[in-house]
C-alpha cells in the first residue's frame, strides 16, 4: 500500500497524512490484535442441509480431521428437526469453538412443503438471540457465544440431471439469510464429464431462479486469483470418508471399490481439497464477517422496522426534525443522528401508548360484557321471583275462596240446626199441650209423666 | 471461559471441557436447540486442518481496513504535552512553534483542540487523533475546568451510540471515543495537587487516564522514586483507577504484566524531537549545559516504557477497554437515564418481544 496512494485517499477524509521521521512501532497492531482474538478464541458455526444418508457427517468428520461423534439417524423423522453439537478444537495456539448444526429428516418426508421452515426458523432465532443480547442494558458482547450460522453447506444429491425442487425452495428461502456453499455430495457416483455438464446445469439453474449463493471475496489482491479460480469450480464436488488405505506408500483417506480407490485428497478425484481450502484456510474471518455485516445487519434492520422503529425521516417525526431541517448539511447530518435515540424512544413510547390504550381498551370491553351479564341474570331471576309471586298470590286467592265456601256451608249448616231444633221444640211443646187437654185424676200421673216427658 | 493451553506443535489434543448435552433424538417435534449453547467437547485433530491460517486471514482483514486511535493530552501549559505527543509519534503531529519569541496566549478558557492524521508504517495504516487541551488549569479559578472535557469525551461516546442504535447502520462505525487520556504531573516532586486528584479521579471513571510526570530531567532519581511512590499511594488512598485497571485482569499472565506496569506508573518522561550526536548516533534528546538527556534511553527517562505502552503492547487493550468498559457503562447509564422517563427503547424492544411473543 504505497503512501502516496493512502495520502490521496486520505485526502478526502480531512485528514492530513504525516510521514514519519522514525520507527514509532504500531506496525505490531495487526499482531496485537490477533493476540487478543487468540486468547478470546474463535467462534465458527456451520449448518449442514442435506437429505439423510447423504454424507453430511462424513463430510464434517472429514473437513476436521477428526471423528465427531454422530448417531446415524434414521428416515422415519415426521418433520425436519435441526441438531446443534458444538466442539472445541484447538490447532498450535488457536482455539476454535465449532457448532456444527444438522438437519434431521430433512427431505424425508412423503409432504415435503413444511421442511425448510425449522431451518429457517432456527437461523433466525440465532440472529433474535444475537440482536437480544445486542440491545439489552447490560451486555457483554465480548465474550457472547456467538451462535449465528456462518455459513450453510447445502449437500446436493448427484443424480446429475437438476436440482431437485426442494433443494432450490430452501436455498431461495435461505439465501438471505446466511452465506450458502453449494455442495455436490456422494460425488465418486459420477463420472468426470457428467459433473462438468452437471455442474454447469447446477450453476445456470441457480442463477436463472435469482438464488445468491456465497462468491468467494475477490477485493483483496493476495487471495483475489485463487478466489476468482475457486469461483468457478462451484458447487464443488466432494468424497467424504475417514477410513485410511494404503495407496502407494502413504496412508491416504479413501474409498474403496472393486473397481478402484476414491482419494478424498486427492484433486483429480474430488474437490474435496478445494473445500477446505476455501472454506477454512482463505475465507473463514470472511464468512464470519459477512453473517455479521449483511446477514445479520439485514436481520435486525428488518426486525426493528417491523417493530415499528425508525431512524429520524422527514415525513414522521414532529416539531423537532422539521426545525432542523434548514440546517447546513453536516449539521443536519449530526442532528439526524442526534434525535435517533430520542426517536427510538419516542416511537416506543408512542407504540406503549398505543398497546396500553389498546389494553384499556379491552379491560373495558371486559368490564361492560361482565356487567351486561350481571344484568342480565339480575333480570332473569327478578322475573322469577315475580312470578314466584304471582304464584303465592293465586294460590292465596284460592285458598281465601275456598275458605269462603266452607264458611257459608257452615252458616247453612248451622241455620238448618238451628231450624231443626226448633222444629223439634214445637213438636214437643205440641205433644205437651196434647197431653194437658184430657182430665186426668192422678195429677201424679201427670207429674209423672211430666217427669218422664222431662226426661 | 476455555483453559489457556498454549502447546507448540502442530496439532494438538485438548481435554474435553464438559460432558456434551445433545438434545435427545426422539421423534417428538422438538424445533430447534436452546439458546444455551450445549456443553462442549474437545477434540483431538488427527491432521493438520489449517484453522490456524485464520489469522493470517484476519492479520490481512484488519490491515486492509486500518486502525484508528484517539489520544487526548491534558496538562498546564508549559508541561511538553505538544512536545511529547511528536516524540511519541516521531512526526509533527502538533505544529507548535517553540522557538523563543514566540507569544501564546493563554486562552481565557478551555478549549479543546482535535487534530487528525493518518499515518503509516510497514503497511500498517493509522488514523491518529490527537486531542489537544490548552488552558487547562491555567486560570486562577480553576473550578470545573474538567467539565469541558468530560463533555467532550461524552459526546464521542454519545455519537458512536448514535451510530450505533441506527436501524440501517454503516458496517464500520467511525470511531472517535478517546481511547487514552494522558494527563502530565507537573514535576513538583511533593504531592498530587487537588486538582489533579480532583481530575483524575472524575476522569478515571469514563476514559483510560495515564498519568506522566512531565519534564522529569527536573528530578533526580532519587526525587523521582519517591515522588512516584507518593503519587500511587495518592492515587490508592483516593481510590483512583489508572490504567491498567486492576479489576479488569483477566488472568494471571495479564496480572503480571500489567502488575510490572503499575509499579512504575506515573512514568517519567522526557520530551524532545531535536536530534543530537551522541557517542556517534543519532538521538533525540535534550541538550543541556551539563549534558545530553537522551529520550529513548531507559536509564535517563522513561519515556520509551510510556510508548510501549501506548503503542506497541497495549494500544489494542486500550481501544478494547474503551469499548467493552467505559462505553457499555456510559451506555448503560444513559440508556437508564431516558429509561426515567420512560422505559429504554432497548428494554421496550425486549419488553415489546417478551409480550409479543406471550400474545
Amino acid at each position: 500500500m504505497a503512501s502516496s496512494e493512502v495520502a490521496r485517499q486520505l485526502q478526502n477524509d480531512n485528514c492530513r497524512p504525516l510521514s514519519l521521521s522514525g520507527h514509532v512501532g504500531f506496525d505490531s497492531l495487526p499482531d496485537q490484535l490477533v493476540n487478543k482474538s487468540i486468547n478470546q478464541g474463535f467462534c465458527f458455526n456451520i449448518l449442514c442441509i442435506g437429505e439423510t444418508g447423504i454424507g453430511k457427517s462424513t463430510l464434517i468428520d472429514t473437513l476436521f480431521n477428526t471423528s465427531f461423534d454422530d448417531r446415524v439417524s434414521t428416515h422415519f423423522h415426521p418433520n425436519v428437526r435441526l441438531r446443534a453439537q458444538t466442539y472445541d478444537l484447538q490447532e498450535s495456539n488457536v482455539r476454535l469453538k465449532l457448532t456444527i448444526v444438522n438437519t434431521v429428516g430433512f427431505g424425508d418426508q412423503i409432504n415435503k412443503e413444511d421442511s425448510y421452515q425449522p431451518i429457517v426458523d432456527y437461523i433466525d432465532a440465532q440472529f433474535e438471540a444475537y440482536l437480544q443480547e445486542e440491545l439489552k442494558i447490560k451486555r457483554s458482547l465480548y465474550n457472547y457465544h456467538d451462535t449465528r450460522i456462518h455459513v450453510c453447506l447445502y449437500f446436493i444429491s448427484p443424480t446429475g440431471h437438476s436440482l431437485k425442487t426442494l433443494d432450490l425452495l430452501t436455498m431461495k428461502n435461505l439465501d438471505s439469510k446466511v452465506n450458502i456453499i453449494p455442495v455436490i455430495a456422494k460425488a465418486d457416483t459420477i463420472s468426470k464429464t457428467e459433473l462438468q455438464k452437471f455442474k454447469i446445469k447446477l450453476m445456470s439453474e441457480l442463477v436463472s431462479n435469482g438464488v445468491q449463493i456465497y462468491q468467494f471475496p475477490t477485493d483483496d489482491e493476495t487471495i483475489s486469483k485463487i478466489n476468482a479460480t475457486m469461483n468457478g469450480h462451484l458447487p464443488f464436488a466432494v468424497v467424504g470418508s475417514m477410513e485410511e488405505m494404503k495407496v502407494g506408500n502413504k496412508m491416504v483417506k479413501a474409498r474403496q471399490y472393486p473397481w478402484g480407490i476414491v482419494q478424498v485428497e486427492n484433486e483429480n478425484h474430488c474437490d474435496f481439497v478445494k473445500l477446505r481450502e476455501m472454506l477454512i484456510c482463505t475465507n473463514m474471518e470472511d464468512l464470519r464477517e459477512q453473517t455479521h455485516a449483511r446477514h445479520y445487519e439485514l436481520y435486525r434492520r428488518c426486525k426493528l422496522e417491523e417493530m415499528g422503529f425508525r431512524d429520524t425521516g422527514p415525513e414522521n417525526k414532529p416539531v423537532r426534525v422539521a426545525l432542523l431541517k434548514g440546517y447546513k448539511d453536516n449539521k443536519k447530518s449530526v442532528s439526524h443522528s442526534y434525535s435517533s435515540v430520542e426517536s427510538l424512544q419516542e416511537t416506543y413510547e408512542a407504540k406503549r401508548h398505543e398497546f396500553f390504550g389498546e389494553l384499556q381498551q379491552k379491560e373495558e370491553e371486559m368490564r361492560q360484557m361482565f356487567v351486561q351479564r350481571v344484568k342480565e341474570k339480575e333480570a332473569i331471576l327478578k322475573e322469577a321471583e315475580r312470578e314466584l309471586q304471582a304464584k303465592f298470590e293465586h294460590l292465596k286467592r284460592l285458598h281465601q275462596e275456598e275458605r269462603m265456601k266452607l264458611e257459608e256451608k257452615r252458616k247453612l249448616l248451622e241455620d238448618d240446626m238451628i231450624a231443626f231444633n226448633k222444629r223439634k221444640a214445637a213438636t214437643e211443646l205440641l205433644q205437651a199441650q196434647a197431653f194437658a187437654s184430657t182430665p186426668t185424676i192422678s195429677l201424679k200421673k201427670d207429674k209423672d209423666r211430666k217427669n218422664t216427658s222431662f226426661m | 471461559m476455555h483453559g489457556r493451553e498454549k502447546t507448540k506443535e502442530g496439532s494438538s489434543l485438548v481435554p474435553g471441557c464438559t460432558s456434551m448435552e445433545e438434545k435427545p433424538g426422539q421423534p417428538a417435534p422438538e424445533e430447534t436447540p436452546s439458546n444455551a449453547p450445549p456443553g462442549t467437547v474437545g477434540r483431538e485433530l488427527f491432521g493438520y486442518v489449517g484453522i490456524e491460517a485464520v489469522l493470517d486471514q484476519m492479520r490481512i482483514k484488519t490491515m486492509k481496513t486500518g486502525f484508528e486511535f484517539n489520544i487526548m493530552v491534558v496538562g498546564q501549559s508549559g508541561l511538553g504535552k505538544s512536545t511529547m505527543v511528536n516524540t511519541l509519534f516521531k512526526s509533527k503531529v502538533s505544529r507548535k512553534p517553540t522557538g523563543p519569541g514566540y507569544e501564546e496566549r493563554i486562552p481565557q478558557t478551555m478549549q479543546l483542540q482535535s487534530v487528525t492524521h493518518v499515518i503509516v508504517e510497514k503497511g500498517v495504516k493509522m488514523k491518529l487523533t490527537v486531542t489537544d487541551t490548552p488552558g487547562f488549569g491555567d486560570q486562577i479559578n480553576n473550578e470545573n475546568c474538567w467539565d469541558p472535557i468530560v463533555k467532550y469525551i461524552k459526546e464521542q461516546y454519545e455519537k458512536y451510540l448514535r451510530e450505533e442504535i441506527l436501524i440501517s447502520r454503516k458496517r464500520k462505525i467511525p470511531d472517535t471515543r478517546v481511547h487514552s487520556c494522558v494527563y502530565f504531573v507537573p514535576p513538583t516532586g511533593h504531592w498530587l495537587r487537588p486538582l489533579d486528584l480532583e481530575f483524575m479521579r472524575r476522569l478515571s471513571k469514563i476514559v483510560n487516564v495515564v498519568p506522566v510526570i512531565a519534564k522529569a530531567d527536573t528530578l533526580t532519581l532519587e526525587e523521582r522514586a519517591e515522588f512516584k511512590q507518593r503519587i500511587q499511594e495518592d492515587l490508592k488512598a483516593h481510590g483512583i483507577n489508572v490504567y491498567p485497571q486492576e479489576d479488569l485482569d483477566d488472568d494471571s499472565d495479564d496480572r503480571l504484566l500489567n502488575k510490572k506496569i503499575r509499579d512504575k506508573i506515573p512514568f517519567a518522561v522526557v520530551g524532545a524531537d531535536t536530534e543530537h550526536q551522541v557517542n556517534g548516533k543519532r538521538v533525540l534528546g535534550r541538550r543541556t549545559k551539563w549534558g545530553i538527556i537522551e529520550v529513548e534511553n531507559p536509564a535517563h527517562c522513561e519515556f520509551p516504557l510510556l510508548r510501549d505502552l501506548l503503542i506497541r503492547s497495549h494500544l489494542q487493550d486500550l481501544k478494547d477497554v474503551t469499548h467493552n468498559v467505559h462505553y457499555e457503562s456510559y451506555r448503560v447509564q444513559r440508556l437508564n437515564e431516558s429509561n426515567q422517563l420512560a422505559p429504554s427503547p432497548a428494554a421496550g424492544l425486549l419488553g415489546k418481544h417478551e409480550m409479543e411473543s406471550n400474545l
